[in-house]
């Protein structure tokens, strides 16, 4: 396989997922200013949103304050940044076109459709009240991606890249948010735990997709900052944890040492990233200090994904 | 604009009988609803839209994608027709490149003075670099697209010959696979010669033209200028229905005179290039310098013999314009045969008695640039208005030896769907050749078609469909 299909199939995961968490991060700005005043007020929610999907500074060069019309429009439809929806998707799809002879008839269909019917919506039209049901499509496109993809794609060296693009995302996403309202998320809050806490504790877990899921996986269901923090990091059978994410790397980078016979650096990156996730527990991370150990996981994945590139020869 | 001219129908003579190879084709029509093609045409498009057979179109401001109109109506070639236009072609074929061979060694058609020296040696199309050079089995041209018109029963002109990266077979196997999926009847009514074959053929060829023959395994890939290039979809297609690599320049190296794939793994050493970006493309070091999307060292990797480019560097000698009115010389000095197919009369505007002609005469004839493509840049003087005429004038006036001109041929008309059912419209025809070990000739190939009532110009750039083309079995 060519380094740049590798690395085309990679970034084409990669991009999709980015699309689905921004418009997730958007969807909790929306709900929240919505349901509450207190504390930082409406612009907190939605620079909450810019905050986690690391663009705060860029929307700060652009625009003088943040509103929601402002922000709707730097993450869904900007050109000038680089992570908005509309540029998530071209990318995907350009890397996916770029790679035509190595995706599915059924996978090309998902993206090329998506990126048709996103280039045609104006950006006007998605007023604030119109931004929920927009949100949802997007997000329904994305799944669908998915699901073509799992669904279809051989599981060969192709698909293990894809999946490494698609969890590097993910976790990179998971850390942001809870690193971006990292205090929130320390034990000490838990006796606050005000109405204030509380909009930002559902915050996160929606913007994770993980409120009802939260419910089940700790049956007395109260929001509590321990274990949001421990749900979010450590349980395997959260879709979007750190630890569920390194879970899928794991499996993929197994294969794909299997695949071509040898062990490479980025091989074993992911085996000590995710021997990590399995034998720590919460108490010993906040004994470590939260930030600090979501600082080091940003960046240890970030190193991961450049180790990925240059192993397998990512053009 | 003037009365339409008359025409050949090659669906029925003059008194409105069906010729033999449509009868059954007709029939089957006159039997089905009125909104019967309306619908078939749009499940057709759904199929296109779906795959992303799509071209882009150069020139135009936003999303750049859009899909070749598509003529669900066949057009139907007899088994004895065809085996006169196959012979022609192959005639042409083999002495196009006996012709090159030539030119880049010992120039003999020169010598001869059967063509002026200055056509060929200050020709842009003229590659220096190849001169000595022989590729593998002596074969420079292994892809051609022979655009072919038709005037009347067994009259068939040559326009253009297309020895460079022809385009728009993908078109020609996409076409039957729908049609097949929409009008299976049709095909059960009807033997017609499949064209499938042609990507396994394709690969074949490639493999036959590697530098060393004694290797059992020959390591063949598509090079393409990327995704923004309007034959994208055609570069990918053709990879993937062979079953090899579509790469970039960025994904080719040259180490030691070797070509060598950049992969996952280890470096893996390219035999045979088919290569769809243009010659001053191919190697920043020996041509264009300032080109991204070739291979430094390409160039000579190649002239070392250490792999094939496929059509060979400089092959576009041989469908240049100027040189095209001079086939007929060529086929009859190397084969020694008269030519099969004809050549259309061409007045080289750089000759003054040619451009007095012209000028006097633009009403009635065809004026194309020397090096143009894709229908830009030519006046159709029957169909252009008095002030589109005149603005020619005065270009044509200001650089003459940029242009030439034919006569207006009256392009032969095949039913087509429209607006207001079925009605004749003008086609043209781009049969796909491969040469090789063997030439291969694939039955049928592109036929385009002007959707418009009247009109000659069929590029797809210029408003044209495609329609499926079927050479009948005996």
């Amino acid at each position: 396989m060519l380094g740049r299909t590798a690395s085309s199939l990679f970034w084409m995961s990669r991009y999709q997922e980015r699309a689905l968490n921004n418009t997730k991060l958007l969807e909790v700005a929306y709900r929240n200013s919505m349901v509450s005043h207190n504390g930082n007020g409406e612009t907190g929610h939605w620079n909450f949103a810019l905050a986690s999907s690391g663009c705060a500074y860029d929307f700060g060069q652009k625009n003088e304050e943040i509103t929601p019309k402002a922000v709707i429009n730097y993450m869904i439809f900007d050109k000038d940044n680089p992570s908005s929806v509309r540029m998530c998707l071209e990318n995907a799809r350009n890397n996916g076109r770029s790679v035509r002879t190595g995706i599915t008839a059924e996978l090309w269909e998902a993206l090329n459709t998506t990126y048709i019917e996103f280039s045609d919506v104006n950006p006007q039209s998605i007023t604030q009240d119109k931004l929920p049901d927009f949100l949802a499509w997007i997000s329904q496109r994305s799944h669908l991606f998915r699901g073509a993809l799992l669904n279809t794609i051989l599981r060969d060296d192709g698909y293990f890249f894809s999946q490494m693009g698609n969890f590097i995302e993910r976790a990179d996403n998971t850390a942001r948010i809870l690193n971006t309202q990292y205090w929130v998320l320390l034990p000490d809050n838990d006796v606050i735990g005000d109405g204030y806490e509380r909009t930002q504790w559902s915050g996160i877990l929606r913007a994770l997709s993980g409120l009802r899921s939260y419910r089940f996986a700790y049956p007395d269901a109260k929001l509590k900052a321990f274990n949001i923090s421990e749900f979010l990091i450590l349980r395997k059978e959260m879709p979007r944890s750190l630890a569920h994410c390194y879970d899928w790397i794991l499996d993929s980078a197994d294969d794909l040492a299997q695949f071509y016979g040898c062990e490479d650096p980025s091989i074993q990156m992911a085996r000590e990233l995710e021997q990590d996730l399995r034998s720590l527990r919460m108490q010993e991370i906040y004994d470590r200090g939260l930030h600090d150990f979501l600082n080091d996981f940003i960046s240890r994945n970030n190193a991961f994904a450049q180790q990925l590139s240059k192993d397998y020869n990512f053009a | 604009m003037g009365e339409e001219r008359s025409f050949f129908n090659e669906m029925q003579d003059e008194a409105g009988i069906p010729r033999a190879a449509y009868e059954q084709l007709v029939s089957w029509l006159e039997n089905k609803p009125s909104n019967f093609l309306n619908r078939k045409s749009r499940e057709a498009e759904t199929i296109f839209r779906r795959l992303g057979i799509t071209f882009a179109v150069y020139g135009a401001h936003e999303a750049t994608e859009r899909l070749i109109p598509f003529d669900p109506i066949p057009r139907i070639i007899s088994a004895a027709e065809w085996r006169r236009l196959s012979a022609g072609i192959e005639q042409r074929v083999r002495a196009l490149n006996a012709f090159l061979h030539d030119i880049y060694h010992r120039q003999e058609i020169i010598r001869a003075g059967r063509i002026p020296a200055d056509l060929i040696l200050q020709n842009e199309a003229f590659l220096p670099e190849m001169v000595g050079f022989t590729p593998a089995r002596k074969v420079y041209a292994h892809i051609i697209g022979t655009d072919l018109v038709r005037v009347s029963e067994n009259e068939f002109y040559v326009l253009e010959d297309n020895t460079r990266t022809p385009s728009g077979v993908s078109y020609m196997l996409e076409n039957r696979e729908t049609m097949m999926r929409i009008f299976p009847d049709l095909f059960q009514m009807h033997r017609v010669a499949p064209v499938e074959q042609y990507p396994d053929l394709l690969r074949q060829t490639l493999e036959s033209v590697g530098p060393d023959q004694s290797k059992s395994d020959q390591t063949v890939c598509v090079l393409t200028p990327g995704i923004y290039n309007s034959a994208y979809f055609e570069h990918a297609f053709l990879a993937d229905s062979m079953g090899v690599e579509l790469v970039e320049g960025r994904d080719l190296f040259v180490d030691q005179g070797k070509v060598f794939m950049r992969t996952t793994r280890e470096p893996k050493q390219v035999d045979v290039i088919y290569r769809r970006i243009d010659d001053a493309f191919l190697d920043p070091l020996t041509f264009n310098p300032d080109s991204m999307l070739g291979v430094p060292g390409l160039f000579d990797a190649y002239r070392a013999g250490n792999v094939t480019i496929c059509n060979a560097p400089g092959t576009g000698i041989a469908d240049d314009k100027a040189i095209y009115a001079y086939v007929p010389d060529i086929i009859e000095f190397y084969t020694g045969q008269k030519p099969i197919l004809n050549n259309v009369p061409t007045w080289n505007c750089s000759r003054p008695d040619d451009l007095a002609y012209v000028l006097d005469n633009l009403e009635d004839i065809v004026v194309k640039e020397v090096h143009g493509s894709g229908g830009y840049g030519m006046l159709i003087g029957p169909t252009a208005s008095k002030r589109q005429i005149s603005d020619f004038r005065k270009i044509l006036t200001a650089n003459p030896s940029n242009y030439i001109a034919q006569p207006t041929l009256a392009l032969s008309a095949c039913p087509t769907h429209v607006a207001s059912g079925v009605a004749p419209r003008h086609v043209d025809l781009r049969p796909y050749v491969l040469i090789g070990d063997q030439v291969r000739i694939t039955p049928g190939g592109l036929t385009r078609v002007a959707l418009k009532k009247g009109s000659l110009v069929v590029n797809s750039s210029q408003g044209g469909g495609t329609k499926d083309t079927w050479v009948l079995e005996d």
